[in-house]
């Protein structure tokens, strides 16, 4: 068996960061911000006195909830191109793209997740602030845009970007679309190179450090932000 | 016309009946005081006059305007419906300033300016104007319910409502928001309070409301309601918290 090779990161060091890791990044962000703001909007609906409102958000988080990742990628790769085309009448299947697929599907799945920690938000924040909104005036929209996300958001942003750490780690799914985000980069080099255990290991590392440093970041975050009452 | 018109008003949770065939006037100008024991229903009927809480039977017009009407424009009439909270309710991810022009702003379409200028003379006026620029959470529980009085103040209400205002405050800060407050019926405005503070009522109330178990058991002028309280239930709840 040859020795480590581990100048195979050092020659694939910009294809892996350049290429992957930008995508891996995009990819989370997108999906970090259309999955909070879908999963505002479901905790919402959740929490609304409109039953069937609440009936349908409860249907769409506890579905996302018990279906593998893995297996709603798949499914909205080849769905959405038909839902496309039921949606705007046309008569062959919407080309979507893996990319714009894998965007969709994360904001959507992620939404599910996002919901459950804002709709522990809204409901931390107490019945009083509620009323002082409508007593002043403001109508439910504006109260919740004023009075009730704000705190809520603020209350919950550190379990929020937790849970886009894991977002971040999830995205590696995409690989099934093959889309070369930075583990399906890493794993293109090693096997052109013949290099699966650097390559492999290097990519864990890399994951590692990100996210352990994003949850030390969270964790002295939370202690800055706690709203003084 | 009275300014706030209750007409045997019922609401229940559940099967269990909070309030029960309420009925009662407050004339512009007059300060009416609701006391009685605790879950009598006193915060409940004055939650249901800017319709904070539904109700289920009876009608109540406020300022000529039907609350429990489902064509009236809630929002409308509770922008001119002073309410001060037991627990402030100040909003605490705002600046004192902010609290003060926010529903200047968003409800009354107030300029920026004009509402910090409303907003600051009534923060003047409970003598808060030094603490403008901070958050609610580096001010007292008085200097925050003063703060709240001038946020509902801001806003130019007809008429004001006080949910035991000064219940969550400690001792010695109770009487400064109490001033605030004989300095506003002494100006002739509108007010319910839901208090125990007998000493206010005696100072400025016209009538109190005595409630027990979800019914007005009393609705007296002050000194009837002191001098001789008629219901049995009223003697026992006066002698228990004027004597101590």
């Amino acid at each position: 068996m040859d020795a480590f090779d581990w100048n195979v990161i050092n020659r694939s060091f910009v294809y892996l960061f350049k290429e992957g890791m930008t995508f891996t990044l995009t990819l989370t962000g997108l999906a970090a911000v259309g999955g909070i703001v879908f999963g505002t909007l479901l905790a919402m609906m959740r929490l609304s006195s409109f039953k069937w409102l609440s009936l349908v958000a409860t249907g769409y988080v506890n579905l996302m909830r018990s279906i593998p990742l893995l297996l709603v990628i798949f499914w909205f790769y080849f769905l959405v191109p038909y839902i496309g085309a039921w949606m705007t009448g046309a008569s062959r299947p919407i080309q979507v793209g893996a990319i714009a697929s894998s965007v969709i599907t994360f904001t959507m799945f992620e939404a599910a997740y996002y919901s459950e920690i804002m709709r522990a938000g809204i409901q931390s924040i107490p019945r009083g602030q509620v009323w002082a909104g409508y007593a002043l005036g403001l109508d439910y929209w504006q109260t919740m845009a004023k009075i009730v996300l704000p705190q809520a958001f603020r209350n919950m942003l550190p379990i929020l970007l937790t849970q886009t750490i894991i977002l971040f780690q999830d995205t590696s799914l995409v690989y099934v679309l093959s889309i070369t985000d930075f583990l399906g980069a890493a794993s293109k080099v090693a096997q052109r190179d013949g290099r699966l255990v650097e390559m492999y290991l290097f990519a864990a590392l890399v994951y590692f450090v990100v996210s352990f440093g994003l949850s030390l970041l969270v964790k002295r975050l939370q202690q800055k932000i706690a709203i003084v009452r | 016309m009275p300014m706030i018109e209750m007409k045997d008003v019922s609401k229940w949770y559940g099967s269990f009946q909070v309030l029960k065939d309420c009925t009662t006037n407050v004339e512009k100008g007059e300060v009416i005081v609701v006391c009685g024991p605790s879950g009598s229903g006193k915060s409940t009927l004055i939650k249901v006059v800017n319709a904070l809480e539904p109700f289920q039977k009876g009608d109540i017009v406020v300022d000529g305007i039907k609350v429990n009407d489902p064509k009236t424009d809630l929002p409308k009439l509770r922008a001119r419906v002073g309410m001060v909270f037991q627990n402030f309710e100040l909003f605490p991810h705002l600046t004192i300033t902010e609290n003060l022009t926010l529903g200047q702003i968003k409800v009354l379409n107030r300029s920026e300016d004009e509402a910090v200028t409303r907003g600051l003379k009534y923060l003047d006026r409970v003598g808060l104007i030094s603490q403008k620029d901070k958050y609610p959470g580096q001010l007292s529980g008085g200097q925050q319910q003063r703060v709240a009085i001038a946020r509902a103040l801001s806003m130019d209400p007809i008429c004001m409502l006080f949910d035991e205002p000064t219940s969550a405050l400690d001792p010695e800060m109770v009487n400064e928001v109490l001033d605030v407050m004989v300095g506003l019926a002494k100006d002739g405005m509108t007010m319910m309070v839901v208090t125990h503070e007998m000493g206010f009522a005696r100072k400025v109330a016209k009538r109190v409301i005595f409630m027990d178990q979800g019914s007005i058991v009393e609705d007296a002028t002050k000194d009837d309601f002191f001098g001789k309280p008629r219901s049995e239930r009223a003697q026992q709840f006066l002698s228990k918290i004027l004597h101590h």
